[in-house]
C-alpha cells in the first residue's frame, strides 16, 4: 500500500482527469422537515457539486450495480424460431467518487455472493469490473454502528481512499489505475507529522460512535432464541414494506418475471429486487407461504444477516450503515432488535412509541 | 379488424370484450384509449363489442366485461346483474368499481337527503348509497387505481388472452417508492398512506412529492395499527387520517374501527 499527500486545491484537476468517465458521487438532494440536508449518489459533472463532506445518503449507491429493476433479456419471435438478446446493462465505466468504508465493505460482501462464486452473476460482475472507487473517511452519524460490525475501515475493494487532514488529503493507493490518475496531479510523500495527523483523525472518528452493538456469540444466541417472543413483538410493528432491504447496501434478493408483450411476438425478462419482509417472499408455486407472519419474516431477515452469512463467510451481511434504522417508519432498528434478542424483551425506542 | 393473432405459432381466440360505465368520471376508460402507441396492438388482441366512449354500436354477446364505476342507483343494480349474467369474466375497473371510489365519500353523511340537495339543488336525482360492484354481484377480478394504469390493464388483458394467471403486487407502495429513490414524505413532514396501500402505481404520488391517498386500497398485509401509530407520533390528527383513509373507500373495514378509537381517545382526553 502506498500513501501520498494530495493538496485539496489539486482536487478539481483530479476530478477533471477522471471525468472522461461517468462519475457518481454524493450530492445534495434536498432538505428534510428540520432543514437537515438529504444526500444522494448521483452522476456528477462539476467538481463543485460533489459533497465529499456528506454525512450519509438515504439510499446506497446500489442502484448503479444492483438496480431495483433490470431487464435481463428480451425475446423476439422470428420466422425460424426465436431470438434472445442479452445485455449486461453497463455501457461505460463508473467512477464512484466518495464512498464511505461501510459502502465499500458492502460491495466486498456482495462480491462474495454474486461474483466470486461458482456461478457469478454476469449482470453484477460486468458492472463491478467496470468500477473505479474513490473512498473517503467519514464521521459517525447518530445511526452508524459500523465499528460494531467491523466495517468502519475498508482494507480492500477500492482504488484509492482519502482521509481529510484539513487543507490536504492522505491518499491510500490500492491500484495501479489510481496511481496513474494521481500522476496527473501534484502529490508528496507524507511526513511523520502527517502520519500523526492521520492517526489523530482516525482516533477522533472512533470517539464519535454513539451506538455499540454487542455481537459476541450472536450466531449462537440467535439459534437459542429462535422461539423468543420478541420476534412476534417486532413483527407486530413491522409494516412488511421492504424499505429496510431497499435502502440496505448489502441486500441482494430478487425476483424474476417474464412478460409477453402486447404484440405477442416479443417478451421481456425482468429482475426486480425484493425484500424478505414482503408478504410473499417465501411463497412458492401452488401458493403455499412458508412465512406468512411478519414476525417470522423479520426474524429471517436477522437470521440471514447475522447468522447464515456469518456461518458461511465468517462475517455479517450487515455493515452497520444505519440506513434501515433511519428509514424504518416503524422504528425497528438493528441495535435494538439484537439487544432484545439477547435480553429477551423489547425495550421502548427513544421516540416513545406504544 | 386485423388478422387472427397468434402466440408462438398457435392461433389465439380473441375474446369479446365489453366496457361498461356506472357512476364514475370515465377517467379509467379514457386511460385505456390514451396510449396511442399501443392501442392498435391492444385492439388486435381483443374484440371490443361495446365501448361507449369509443364506439356507437354495442352488443350483449361478450366474454369479458370491464366495468367502471360504483353503483348509486336502483336501475344500475339491475344493469349490473344483467352484465354479470352475460359475462364469463367480470372485471372491476378502477377504485370506484373496486371500493366505491371518491363517490362513496357521500356515504359519510347520515342525512342523504341533505347531500342530494347540496349536489343537485332543486333538481334531485334518485340516488342511493354508493356501492362497489362486489356488494351486488360476484367480481372475478379487480384492477385497482384511480385512475387505473394503462400498462397494468394491457398486461392483465394479455395474460387473460394467453390463459396466464393475473397477479397484483401484494406489497405496499413504499417498495416502489424506494425503488424510485424518492425522498420519503414523512421526512418532509407530510402524511402518506404508502406503507399500507397496495403497490402497482409505481409510487405515482410520492414521485411527485405528494403523499399517497390509498387509491389502490390496502396491501395484502397492511399493518393499520402501526400506520396509525406512525401518523399519531408525527402529529397528524385522526381527522387527517380519516380524510385519507376514507377518500377512495378501500379501507372501509378499518375506518369504522378507527372512528371508535378516535371517540375513545377523545373521551379519555
Ligand atoms: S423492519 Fe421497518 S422498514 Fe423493514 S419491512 Fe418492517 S417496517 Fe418496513
Ligand atoms: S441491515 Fe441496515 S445497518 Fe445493516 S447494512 Fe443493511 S441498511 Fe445498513
Ligand atoms: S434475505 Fe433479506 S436480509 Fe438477506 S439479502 Fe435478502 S432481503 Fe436482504
Ligand atoms: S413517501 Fe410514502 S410511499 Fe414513499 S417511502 Fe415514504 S411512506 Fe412509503
Ligand atoms: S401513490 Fe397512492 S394514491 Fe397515488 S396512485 Fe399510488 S396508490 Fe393511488
Amino acid at each position: 500500500m502506498i500513501f501520498k499527500i494530495l493538496a485539496k486545491q489539486e482536487m478539481p484537476k483530479l476530478f477533471q482527469v477522471m471525468s472522461a468517465n461517468r462519475i457518481i458521487g454524493p450530492v445534495e438532494k434536498g432538505a428534510d422537515r428540520n432543514g437537515k440536508t438529504i444526500y444522494a449518489f448521483e452522476p456528477v459533472s462539476q467538481f463543485e457539486k460533489l459533497r465529499l463532506d456528506y454525512t450519509t445518503t438515504s439510499r446506497p449507491a446500489k442502484s448503479y450495480f444492483l438496480p431495483s429493476k433490470e431487464t435481463l433479456c428480451t425475446f423476439k419471435v422470428t420466422p425460424q424460431g426465436w431470438d434472445k438478446y442479452v445485455d449486461f446493462n453497463i455501457h461505460e465505466p463508473h467512477i464512484f467518487f466518495g464512498l464511505h468504508a461501510c459502502d465499500i465493505n458492502a460491495l466486498n460482501k456482495l462480491d462474495k455472493v454474486l461474483m466470486n462464486t461458482k456461478y457469478p452473476t454476469p449482470y453484477y460482475t460486468a458492472k463491478r469490473k467496470n468500477m473505479f472507487i474513490v473512498g473517503i473517511e467519514c464521521m459517525p452519524q447518530p445511526f452508524c454502528f459500523c465499528k460494531s460490525m467491523g466495517t468502519d475501515t475498508a482494507d480492500n475493494g477500492f482504488d484509492m481512499f482519502l482521509t481529510d487532514l484539513g487543507d490536504k488529503y492522505m491518499v491510500e493507493i490500492e491500484s495501479a489505475r489510481a496511481y496513474n490518475f494521481l500522476e496527473n496531479v501534484e502529490t508528496s510523500d507524507p511526513t511523520e507529522k502527517e502520519h500523526e495527523e492521520y492517526i489523530a483523525c482516525i482516533a477522533e472518528k472512533n470517539r464519535n460512535f454513539c451506538i455499540d452493538v454487542d455481537t459476541t456469540d450472536l450466531t449462537k444466541i440467535l439459534d437459542m432464541e429462535f422461539h423468543s417472543d420478541v420476534w412476534k413483538q417486532w413483527g407486530d410493528k413491522c409494516l412488511s414494506c421492504g424499505t429496510c432491504a431497499s435502502v440496505c447496501p448489502s441486500c441482494y434478493c430478487y425476483g424474476v418475471e417474464e412478460t409477453v408483450n402486447l404484440d405477442l411476438q416479443s417478451a421481456v425478462k425482468t429482475k426486480q429486487l425484493y425484500s424478505c419482509n414482503l408478504l410473499d417472499f417465501a411463497e412458492v408455486a401452488g401458493g403455499h407461504n412458508f412465512r406468512p407472519e411478519s414476525g417470522t419474516r423479520l426474524k429471517y431477515r436477522y437470521y440471514h444477516k447475522h447468522r447464515g452469512f456469518v456461518e458461511e463467510f465468517e462475517e455479517s451481511l450487515c455493515v452497520g450503515c444505519g440506513r434501515c434504522d433511519e428509514s424504518c417508519l416503524a422504528d425497528i432498528r438493528v441495535p435494538e432488535v439484537i439487544k432484545s434478542v439477547r435480553t429477551g424483551k423489547r425495550e421502548k425506542t427513544e421516540s416513545g412509541e406504544s | 379488424m386485423s388478422e387472427t393473432p397468434s402466440y408462438l405459432g398457435v392461433p389465439i381466440t380473441r375474446p369479446k370484450v365489453a366496457f361498461f360505465d356506472f357512476t364514475a368520471c370515465e377517467g379509467c376508460q379514457l386511460q385505456i384509449l390514451n396510449n396511442e402507441a399501443t392501442l392498435v396492438d391492444f385492439l388486435s388482441l381483443i374484440e371490443v363489442v361495446a365501448f361507449r366512449e369509443a364506439m356507437t354500436e354495442s352488443s350483449d354477446d361478450y366474454d369479458i366485461a370491464l366495468v367502471e364505476g360504483s353503483v348509486t342507483r336502483a336501475d344500475e343494480v339491475e344493469r349490473l346483474k344483467t352484465i354479470r349474467k352475460n359475462a364469463k369474466v367480470l372485471v372491476a375497473l378502477g377504485s370506484c368499481a373496486c371500493f366505491g371510489g371518491v363517490n362513496q365519500l357521500k356515504n359519510r353523511f347520515d342525512d342523504q337527503e341533505w347531500v342530494k340537495k347540496e349536489v343537485y339543488g332543486d333538481h334531485p336525482i334518485e340516488t342511493q348509497r354508493a356501492q362497489p360492484l362486489h356488494e351486488i354481484v360476484d367480481v372475478d377480478m379487480k384492477i385497482y387505481g384511480c385512475p387505473i394504469k394503462k400498462e397494468e390493464v394491457e398486461k392483465i388483458v394479455t395474460n387473460l388472452v394467453l390463459g396466464k394467471s393475473v397477479k397484483h403486487p401484494k406489497y405496499p407502495v413504499c417498495m416502489e417508492c424506494k425503488a424510485n429513490d424518492n425522498i420519503c414524505l414523512y421526512d418532509l413532514g407530510e402524511a402518506c398512506l404508502g406503507p399500507v396501500t397496495r403497490a402497482g402505481c409505481d409510487a405515482w404520488c410520492p414521485g411527485s412529492r405528494f403523499g399517497c391517498w390509498g387509491c389502490r386500497g390496502p396491501a395484502d398485509e397492511a399493518n393499520m395499527d402501526e400506520m396509525v401509530n406512525i401518523m399519531k407520533e408525527r402529529g397528524f390528527s385522526y381527522e387527517t387520517m380519516l380524510d385519507r383513509l376514507e377518500c377512495f373507500g378501500g379501507f372501509a373495514e378499518f375506518t369504522s374501527k378507527l372512528k371508535d378509537q378516535m371517540e375513545q381517545d377523545k373521551e379519555n382526553g
